[in-house]
């Protein structure tokens, strides 16, 4: 009586595993909802009027109001508000006000740009930040510390604007070592629209699939500079991060038996210490992915880049609400991503999380 | 663990990247040839169809691509012949013929006719886009411009509702709006009775030396020589357009010659660049003028005298040498330089003491004056520079600083006291800016005329509203010209508005780059004579 008492307690594991599932659901509905309530809602309060800034100053009263009841503006907010949810469930993120074009499908343009980039540079800051962070844990004090840590704080304080500038100046103005702003060449940009097949909006990929590798290396040699920029402010936090990790892990008892028992130093840090600061890890590295996946802005602009960060900057200094708005809900909905991602990750990482 | 082989082999995969990124040169493709490479910051453009284009950037397509009936000269910016070859207005000035020049087509090869020119003038009408109203000022509507605007034969028939001057029409029919397009094309391109207005939003079917191959918004574009363009064919086989928002890179990029022109250039880089003997600037002037206005509301902007002594407070040639550095000349009439009947004489200048002496004949005691300013970083110089040389002549004044958009809505409702404004002209003829600062037919409130300026200022210009409006109807050109000195003249002495600056723009040229015409003051840019 007693056992099947207990059975009947405890969630079978189809259960536990669909009620997970039902409340990641869940959490992800209020959490779309909240999202979109709270960008639709500023995007109405902000002094900026969509309509003047379509419209210019040379329009008339009667142009403004056919205008305003064109988009719907006359409408009360909140009846506004539902049907912007309305059609967002149904996948139509709206027409962007100023080029007239689906918002999805501006974005669909836009966001390969971004993450190819985002993807590179989380990348490089990884494969740097993460042993460097454990180098200096190991030898706190030293000079590979003092450098590791002087390298992540320049990252940290130094503005991007000026880093990426400078960055051009040198390895692109002076010394030519990387392309210049832009994802091609003039000759091979032209070249990729007219002449090759464009399969995924990402260039390397797309220069790869079309098996033109001269191109796949000037497309390489453009998103060089702007992925290491970003790459290095990651790495900044990456590696500090670990660093901080790392010296709480290798103060463990664990870790002391370890080497009491003797074993190696290498395989102390790098295998048993590692093991578990991967977990705190995986949320470093997710954040600063996401981080970079809205889009930075500022590289992006001074790159010539068309990525989502500068589609959407751009789409908001004209008031253009929509595109504004579709472009927050997909880094909403990327950022809610790569959160379940390692959630998952979690899971493999540390096995109590499951 | 298997992650420590995969991180070596990602760190080889990366390490690999990176020496390939730091490759010599072998990897870059050379800046071909044959295709002129600009960058720009093009993100202003809306649609490429002629009908709704009204941007910079995007009537710089459209002048490349297609043609009107009348044409500016690219070089002497002078009225041309364009696709008609001659045209004639009847006695009572209300009927124009033109007469189609014979043996033109377009890049789809389809010959230019009257009927193709007629249809696209009703279309531009019937599409109503924003800059319909360049057209509709001649009478012509959605509903009636079918039987206004006629073709029989060779020729294409104008009926207008007032006896214009003639060179109001053919000035207006210089404008991007008034391109005629392929008919036969476009009508294959009607999406539910829009006259083909997305498609032509992203391609082009017109007579001009160029057809847009590509457009990405925000990335760029890609224009194909057509041989056969009735000017003679374009030198460059592509030009090759990219949006770089950031004008220090657009130097780079030409320093390093991966692009021809560079046309976003600051000071700074202007600055930067001089000297380099790689490198030409190219000054051109612009439309936009850069003015004050006084809100008549305020009693104390009405006095005649304090008007005129804060005329004399400005530093125009100061503020354009250090201030603004090259990006605007001083000019002081309403009408931009190259436009017909433009003043560009400069009777004021910075004089401190007679600007005092003005505001003591003038019995107001410690006057203050709230300007309002955008916050751009070129405006707050602007509006700075006033505020000291205003206060040396005992004016004070308060800046009230905001969002572009925000003050526009102050400005359009006369709420303000005083405002720093930049005004571009809608078309090429002196009307367009004659009717906006000396016409207010109606002051009150009620009015809402927001589209003249006058009002905006609660400004009465009196017998100028009249004179205007009778220039636009002066058939005689001589005259209409003397008319627009008299209005800007006497603009200039009475009106609540201070015009300071004419834009100036700088375009950065490699050295080798010839024959490249940013249309001045009155058009867009042309692509077809430059070569490298």
């Amino acid at each position: 009586m007693a056992v099947t008492d207990l059975k009947d307690d405890a969630p079978s594991g189809i259960g536990r595993l669909a009620r997970q599932v039902g409340n990641t659901a869940f959490t992800l509905l209020i959490t779309f909802i909240g999202l979109l309530a709270v960008t639709f809602f500023i995007s109405r309060v902000v002094p900026t009027d969509p309509v003047l800034s379509i419209l210019g100053e040379r329009a008339t009263q009667a142009q403004i109001d056919a205008t305003r009841t064109e988009l719907g503006l006359d409408r009360p907010l909140f009846t506004q508000f539902g049907i912007y949810v309305w059609d967002a469930l149904h996948g139509d993120l709206g027409t962007s006000i100023r080029t007239k074009k689906p918002v999805l499908e501006e974005i669909g343009r836009y966001f390969p740009a971004t993450l190819e980039l985002a993807t590179i540079a989380t990348f490089i800051g990884m494969l740097i930040g993460i042993p460097a962070g454990i180098l200096a844990a190991t030898k706190p004090g030293s000079v590979l510390d003092q450098v590791v840590r002087l390298v992540g704080l320049m990252g940290y304080s130094m503005p991007v604007f000026w880093l990426g500038l400078m960055g051009l100046l040198i390895f692109y103005g002076h010394l030519g070592w990387v392309g210049g702003p832009g994802r091609l060449d003039a000759a091979f940009d032209m070249m990729m629209q007219f002449q090759l097949t464009e399969f995924t909006g990402m260039i390397l990929l797309d220069t790869a699939l079309n098996g033109r590798w001269d191109m796949f290396a000037n497309a390489v040699s453009h998103i060089i500079l702007p992925a290491s920029l970003l790459g290095y402010l990651s790495m900044a936090y990456i590696s500090r991060m670990t660093r901080s990790f790392m010296m709480n892990e290798l103060g463990q008892e664990y870790i002391t038996t370890a080497r009491v028992k003797g074993m190696s130093e290498t395989r102390v840090v790098w295998v048993h210490a590692l093991k578990n600061v991967m977990v705190p890890l995986i949320t470093v590295v997710a954040l600063s992915y996401s981080f970079l996946l809205e889009g930075a802005v500022l590289t992006e602009t001074i790159f010539a880049w068309p990525g989502l960060g500068r589609y959407i900057t751009d789409a908001l200094l004209v008031a253009d609400m929509p595109a504004v708005l579709g472009g927050t809900i997909v880094v909403g909905a990327v950022y809610i991503g790569i959160n379940m991602f390692s959630d998952l990750l979690y899971r493999l990482a540390d096995p109590r999380a499951a | 663990m298997s992650f420590l082989p995969f991180a070596r082999k990602a760190t080889a995969a990366t390490m690999a990247a990176l020496l390939l990124g730091a490759a010599p040169t072998a990897l870059f493709a050379e800046t071909p040839a044959d295709t002129l490479v600009i960058a720009n910051a093009i993100d202003d453009i809306v649609s490429l169809d002629p009908a709704e284009a009204y941007e910079f950037s995007g009537l710089d397509v459209v002048n490349n691509a297609y043609d009107g009936l009348v044409e500016v000269n690219p070089a002497t910016l002078e009225m041309e012949p364009g696709l008609a070859e001659s045209w004639s207005v009847a006695e009572d000035g209300m009927t124009y013929t033109f007469k189609m020049k014979p043996g033109i087509t377009f890049a789809s090869g389809n010959p230019v006719t009257a009927d193709a020119a007629a249809w696209s003038l009703q279309r531009a009408v019937k599409v109503n886009k924003t800059p319909a109203f360049i057209l509709n000022q001649f009478g012509w509507t959605a509903d009636n411009v079918d039987s206004m605007i006629t073709a029989s034969g060779d020729t294409v028939t104008m009926k207008v509702d007032k006896a214009y001057a003639p060179t109001f029409l053919y000035n207006c029919l210089t404008a991007g709006v008034a391109s005629i397009v392929d008919a036969e094309v476009v009508k294959t391109h009607d999406v539910d009775g829009d006259m083909g207005n997305v498609w032509l939003g992203q391609n082009s079917a017109g007579t001009g030396a160029y057809v847009l191959k590509s457009f990405k918004p925000n990335e760029g574009y890609v224009l194909a020589m057509r041989p056969g363009y009735w000017r003679g064919d374009a030198k460059m086989a592509n030009v090759f357009m990219m949006h770089v928002p950031e004008a220090a890179t657009e130097r780079l990029q030409l320093e390093k010659g991966d692009i021809d022109i560079a046309r976003t250039l600051t000071p700074v880089d202007l600055e930067g660049m001089a000297g380099n003997a790689d490198i030409k600037i190219q000054q051109d002037v612009g439309g936009q003028i850069y003015y004050l206005a006084f809100n008549q509301k305020n009693e104390q902007n009405k006095n005649a005298k304090f008007l005129d002594a804060m005329r004399w407070a400005v530093d125009y040639q100061g503020m354009a040498d250090t201030i603004m550095k090259g990006t605007v000349i001083p000019h002081q009439s309403f009408l931009p330089q190259g436009y017909l009947g433009a003043l560009d004489d400069l009777p004021y200048s910075l004089d401190i003491e007679k600007a005092k002496a003005l505001l003591a004949e003038s019995g107001i005691k410690d006057p203050k004056v709230k300007l309002s300013v955008r916050n751009a970083a070129d405006r707050m110089d602007v509006a700075q520079s006033i505020q000291n040389t205003f206060g040396q002549a005992g004016i004070t004044v308060d800046l009230d600083v905001g969002e572009g958009a925000e003050q526009l809505k102050q400005y359009r409702a006369r709420q303000h006291d005083a405002t720093l404004q930049t005004w571009g002209p809608d078309y090429p003829d002196p009307n367009t800016n004659s009717s906006t600062f000396a016409e207010n037919p109606d002051n009150s409130d009620a009015a809402n005329n927001t589209g003249y300026l006058a009002w905006r200022n609660a400004y009465d210009p009196g017998a100028m509203t009249a004179q205007s409006k009778a220039a636009v109807l002066e058939r005689d050109p001589a005259k209409r010209v003397e008319m627009y000195a008299d209005l800007q003249k006497k603009s200039r002495e009475t009106s609540p508005f201070i015009v300071m600056f004419q834009q100036a723009r700088n375009t950065g040229l490699r050295a080798n780059v010839q024959g490249y015409y940013t249309g001045g003051a009155v058009d867009a840019a042309a692509y077809w004579l430059v070569t490298k």
